[in-house]
């Protein structure tokens, strides 16, 4: 069971920062069609010079388990962090903390998280695509 | 309610404006067989000018198909699902819907006589195949028509019933397993859908995938189905010629591992 390692099953069954929150400051969520994958993030932000740090992050929805983990590990991955940061953060980053050998087809399922999460990070205005 | 079709939707469907009907044969999610012949027939008395074309990719290789019998106007089939190669199949036509029609596609072959001022199309079929054909495609497809032919459809479609019933019998024996579709194995091809309670079908596949076995996930080009039963995507097997029993007891004890592991 090399793609469902212990860490993986544990993120997925007891996911981290999995909710919603009462205010946010930008959200956002995409739906995998082929699939049935759906994740909804929401954050709040610290500003510091006018740039967001994520002071709050929760994620929603429902869907395989190498979604959920990633948004589950991503989330708390993030917290604290600019997000310029953010923002440069790639497939190969998610694929490494995922830590695990994920064929070609899951590994939309392991991305759709992060872009989520940069979707909600460009809609707060001060950071380009 | 049980997957099949409400025929009496048809009298609703079919008016004198309605130029063409297009159903399937067999559904590749669900299963249900429908009942092309009664179908043709009564589009037929509704407007006989209402063309019928069915799909019958789930068909042909499946059960015995006479198409006259049906009295459909098309019958389209791939040869991929019938032990033929990829990229062949046949969209069979009445000769005089065919001889009337414009060709699509021009090329080598599809024509009589072309001068500068005029062209004169061939005839029925080859106005129609324009250029080279897929010459080792149509060759394999022959050589898995005379397969099929020597195993014969009644053999093909008993053996299939009869994996299609062990399957379900056994499958729905498994807690949190849900099937859709008809539970009755006449009304019924070689395909099963179902979904797991609380596991996602990406993940069943997986791990299916890691034991040898070849399942397929999602909403099988069919979303508005899965819509319209309020599902969300699901785990398809289907059986052919080469399935037995031990394929699907191997199937039962990997879902059980499934459910152990992500349940």
């Amino acid at each position: 069971m090399d793609m469902y390692r212990e860490q993986i099953l544990d993120h997925y069954k007891h996911p981290r920062n999995f909710g919603t929150l009462k205010t946010s400051d930008a959200k956002a969520s995409a739906y995998n069609a082929t699939c049935g994958d759906k994740i909804s993030i929401e954050i709040q932000c610290q500003m510091t010079n006018a740039k967001c740090q994520i002071k709050e992050i929760k994620f929603s929805g429902e869907g395989c388990a190498i979604s959920m983990a990633s948004a589950s590990m991503l989330t708390e991955r993030v917290k604290g962090m600019k997000v310029s940061a953010i923002m440069k953060l790639q497939t190969k980053d998610i694929l490494g903390m995922l830590g695990t050998f994920l064929t070609p087809s899951r590994i939309k399922c392991a991305t759709l998280p992060l872009e989520v999460l940069q979707k909600a990070v460009v809609s707060l205005g001060h950071v380009r695509k | 309610e049980n997957g099949e079709l409400n025929l009496e939707e048809l009298n609703r469907l079919i008016t004198r404006k309605t130029k063409l009907l297009a159903i399937t044969a067999v559904s590749n999610v669900i299963g249900t067989i429908n009942p092309v012949k009664t179908i043709v027939r009564t589009v037929k008395r509704l407007n006989p000018g209402c063309l019928v074309l069915v799909d019958a990719a789930q068909a042909v290789p499946h059960i015995a198909v006479d198409v006259q019998d049906w009295g459909a106007d098309f019958v389209a089939f791939s040869g991929h699902k019938m032990l033929g190669p990829t990229g062949i199949g046949v969209l069979w036509g009445r000769f005089e819907l065919l001889e009337e029609m414009p060709p699509f596609l021009f090329g080598g072959d599809m024509i009589r006589e072309v001068h500068v001022g005029e062209t004169m199309f061939n005839g029925v079929p080859h106005k129609f195949e324009a250029g080279t054909p897929h010459i080792a495609g149509t060759i394999g497809l022959g050589a898995a028509v005379d397969y099929l032919t020597t195993l014969g459809m009644d053999a093909v479609r008993a053996h299939e019933e009869a994996m299609t019933a062990y399957a379900l019998k056994n499958l729905s024996r498994v807690k949190g397993i849900r099937i859709i579709g008809p539970h009755d194995v006449s009304q019924r091809g070689g395909v099963i859908a179902f979904t797991v309670s609380g596991i996602h079908p990406h993940d069943v596949a997986q791990i299916l995938d890691q034991d040898n076995i070849c399942i397929r996930v999602g909403f099988h080009c069919a979303q508005p189905l899965h819509e319209y039963l309020h599902i969300g995507p699901t785990c398809r097997i289907s059986f052919y010629v080469y399935t037995t029993k031990e394929d699907i007891d191997a199937l039962l004890v990997s879902l059980e591992k499934v459910r152990k592991l992500l349940g």
